[in-house]
């Protein structure tokens, strides 16, 4: 509890799930014992024990000198790089011409550039033109951009949109709306505490839900056997999952295996969760980017909520529309009736305003234009499928040129994957 | 400069935000000539605005500080404070929130021997979040010596200082005056956080700008420190919004740009002390019942009217004496001596009849006052204050 500085420490140090949580997949660290130096200690200031145990009064009869030259984070670890983020980290710290970044998740253009859309540009102008001010934001957002959100996830005929039963919030894109998810969760979702991920799932689901307290566990997803998508034993899992517990899926562009189910296969993942009486969370970051088309890329999640299953769902505009740095995101609940979305929405907001009180504008300014004016929404749905045009340009390009260089392995799975990422088969020591 | 900059795009920012962004943010906390930096010990996170560095700040405390995910660390904050203060380190773990004591609702003023009272009497180690200039809501800050006072108790009893800084430059209009509490805690060696926020002093309010500065006895474990509160905020917002970082960074590092800067705060500031000198000269013309002194003494944007606040020795004397209310209800000393039953009538007048929309506290925006409408404000405050 009290941490006494400077002092004789004999610590048996026992591992912790905090362990496994800092460092993902690392849990296996030995118990170690630690022994600090006491630095010289003025007895003038002795005092009873207190609150937080007998090291404290051994904390106070510290010179003063010894206790500033001491730090009370002497004992923080130094965290390990993000294994995602690092990479980037260490691609910019390398001199070597050749060099390339396969790593993040961000598109780029034929010459390796980050690409600015069209339409982003022309959105900016618009914006700028405006000369709007800068006042806070409502804490759930943009309301315009909430509800165009909303509408290209679920189309704009859903039955959920017109009855006006869902509610959708602004969110620090795909990142804060999976927080935001994972504390609403974790705050009112009585039923359980565990999330089951797919096997693999991206790097930072696990840290998300764990840091809200969440338990989290996996069903079967990627067959490395054939690099594709374990239907069985995904379905094996699946109908084994204890009633009312948490699934999270992938709605598109599996990251990041790059592998999705086709319709039909949905279709019976769908029938399963029903019978298991599932929670459906639905992350959705790549919508349009995936297969060029957008209401193919939102299949699922429509599929879903047409069979009466009312699932939460997290949107991405980091991709689709190139805005990363700005943090465009939204997330969703579906709810019974319109009047259980105003009580959903007032919780969101009291889980949102702690956190960072209202979100960032302008990165919704831009979506929110570009979805609703015509012009550029059409230019927009254009640039998109150039973008998933490209990359799916790319997957052929890099079969065909691996089968020139001579390679008999079946590259195949590389054109079966879709989006931005594809599970190469590679192992980790050819990667390095 | 940014809008015309084709070589901009939108590509993520690091996790704990811009570089640039992040190191002038704390300079401008702790000053250009800050010892503290150039020993290398002062980090910076990007944060989404004020709530976001303070916010990462808890998470980081809860997890680290007095021991591993030692939720039971007392958390004060100051009574009153701002709302959001305590969601902020409830959502963030802490079990154990409490108050000390900090207005003083009799004489209207700093409650200095109750606030040092509760510093001594807190346990060790207790975090103690301390308003850096502008105190939200009552506007009433400690005097320079007053400060010193603090510190030497909080460092004697070995308090954790978290400075929440929202209002540098638009206090006194005066950058390094509104950082002088920050600065002396950091010369006298503590180790502490500062939440900045850039809403009010940049205007940047929905481009959410914040930054948290990080104190520490050296670069190593400022190092370390930063290295975790990177796990934290990517678990949170993977990394912040680029668009309101880079206008504030282009400011800072430009000469031009950072002399327009200030120039425009202090005449921000210097706006809101005129409001407050006029508002209190009319209540004063009126003949508004009540010392008025208060308006211009207080600082900042927020005044603490002394609607619906009784004063806390009448509270008492209604208590144990009803009959002596009348008589009581006529004196001068406040601006309220109401029975409990009456606490929410003058605010609600105010809304209702007057359409004046302020806190429930009294907690009214000097900043929302303007020439034009003054005059309405005072003559609504004194049919409040005498109808009510």
């Amino acid at each position: 509890m009290g941490r006494a500085r400077g002092v004789p420490v004999l610590r048996l140090r026992p591992r912790s799930a905090r362990l496994c949580r800092q460092q993902p997949g690392k849990c296996a660290r030995k118990p170690r014992l630690r022994l600090r130096v006491p630095a010289p200690r003025a007895m003038a200031l002795l005092q009873p024990s207190r609150l937080l145990g007998a090291a404290t009064s051994r904390r106070a009869c510290l010179a003063p000198a010894a206790a500033r030259s001491s730090s009370w984070w002497s004992h923080v670890e130094m965290g390990p790089p993000d294994p995602i983020l690092g990479v980037t980290e260490a691609f910019r710290r390398d001199t070597n011409t050749k060099k390339m970044n396969l790593g993040v998740g961000a598109y780029r253009d034929d010459n390796g550039k980050p690409y600015v859309l069209n339409c982003v540009r022309k959105a900016e102008a618009q914006i700028a033109a405006k000369k709007m001010d800068k006042e806070y934001l409502p804490i759930a957002g943009l309301a315009e951009f909430n509800k165009a959100s909303a509408e290209l996830a679920l189309g704009e005929t859903s039955e959920v949109i017109k009855n006006g039963r869902y509610v959708t919030v602004q969110s620090i894109s795909g990142t804060g709306s999976l927080r935001i998810g994972a504390n609403f969760l974790q705050r009112f979702f009585k039923s359980s505490h565990d999330v089951y991920l797919p096997k693999p799932s991206w790097g930072n689901h696990t840290p998300i839900f764990r840091d809200a307290g969440l338990q989290l566990q996996a069903y079967r997803y990627y067959d490395p056997k054939t690099c594709g998508f374990d239907f069985s034993g995904a379905l094996d899992d699946i109908s084994k999952i204890p009633e009312k517990s948490i699934i999270l899926f992938h709605a598109c562009a599996h990251n990041p295996t790059g592998v999705d189910p086709r319709p039909e296969q949905w279709k019976e993942l769908a029938s399963v969760v029903k019978k298991r009486n599932l929670f459906v969370f639905f992350d959705m970051a790549y919508q349009g980017f995936a297969s060029g088309d957008i209401n193919r890329d939102a299949w699922a999640v429509r599929h879903f909520i047409e069979q009466g299953i009312n699932i939460v769902l997290s949107q991405s505009y980091a991709k689709n529309m190139g805005l990363y740095g700005e943090r465009v995101g939204a997330f969703t609940v579906i709810c019974s009736d319109a009047e259980e979305a105003k009580r959903v929405e007032s919780q969101l907001k009291i889980l949102i305003r702690p956190m960072y009180s209202n979100p960032p504008i302008n990165g919704a300014r831009i979506a929110s234009t570009i979805l609703n004016s015509p012009d550029l929404r059409k230019e927009w749905l254009g640039e998109v499928k150039g973008m998933a045009d490209r990359i799916i340009g790319m997957r052929t390009q890099l079969v065909s040129n691996l089968k020139k260089e001579g390679s008999s392995y079946n590259w195949q799975h590389i054109t079966d994957q879709i989006g931005m990422f594809c599970f190469t088969g590679l192992k980790p020591e050819q990667g390095s | 400069m940014i809008a015309s900059d084709t070589s901009l795009n939108h590509e993520y920012l690091p996790i704990l935000g811009l570089p640039d962004f992040r190191a002038n943010a704390s300079r401008i906390a702790l000053g250009d000539d800050s010892p503290a930096i150039k020993e290398g010990r002062v980090g910076g996170v990007q944060c989404l605005g004020g709530t976001g560095a303070l916010r990462i700040g808890a998470e980081f405390l809860r997890r680290w500080y007095n021991g591993n995910n030692n939720t039971t660390t007392p958390v004060y904050i100051s009574s009153p404070s701002w709302e959001n203060h305590n969601s902020v380190f409830t959502d963030a773990g802490f079990k154990d929130i409490r108050t000390y004591r900090y207005w003083d609702p009799a004489k209207r003023g700093l409650d200095l021997q109750g606030l040092l009272e509760d510093m001594e009497a807190a346990p060790e180690f207790s975090i103690f979040i301390l308003h850096a200039c502008a105190h939200n809501p009552t506007g009433t800050d400690p005097t320079q010596e007053q400060w010193k006072q603090i510190a030497t108790v909080m460092k004697r009893r070995f308090l954790f200082p978290f400075f929440d800084s929202a209002y540098q430059g638009f206090a006194s209009g005066c950058l390094d005056r509104d950082a002088w509490a920050v600065r002396y805690f950091v010369a006298q060696g503590f180790e502490l956080f500062c939440a900045q926020s850039f809403s009010k002093n940049f205007g940047l309010y929905n481009e959410r700008v914040g930054n948290l500065s990080v104190v520490g006895k050296d670069a190593n474990n400022v190092q370390r420190v930063l290295s975790q509160m990177e796990k934290i905020a990517r678990t949170t917002w993977s990394n912040p919004p680029s668009q309101g970082a880079r206008i504030v960074a282009t400011t800072l590092t430009s000469p031009l740009l950072f002399a327009e800067w200030k120039d425009n705060v202090k005449t921000m500031a210097d706006r809101v002390l005129l409001m407050r000198s006029e508002l209190r000269s009319r209540l004063e013309d009126l003949g508004t019942p009540g010392t008025w002194s208060h308006i211009t003494d207080q600082i900042g944007m927020f005044s603490f009217t002394g609607l619906n606040r009784p004063c806390s020795f009448l509270y008492v004397s209604l208590v144990t004496c009803p009959f002596l209310h009348c008589l009581l209800f006529s004196s001068c000393i406040g601006a309220l001596q109401k029975l409990p039953a009456q606490l929410s009538k003058q605010v609600d007048y105010m809304i209702k009849e007057k359409h004046i929309y302020l806190m429930a506290s009294g907690r009214i925006n000097m900043c929302g006052l303007t020439t034009k409408n003054l005059d309405y404000v005072a003559s609504s405050i004194h049919e409040a204050v005498t109808k009510i």
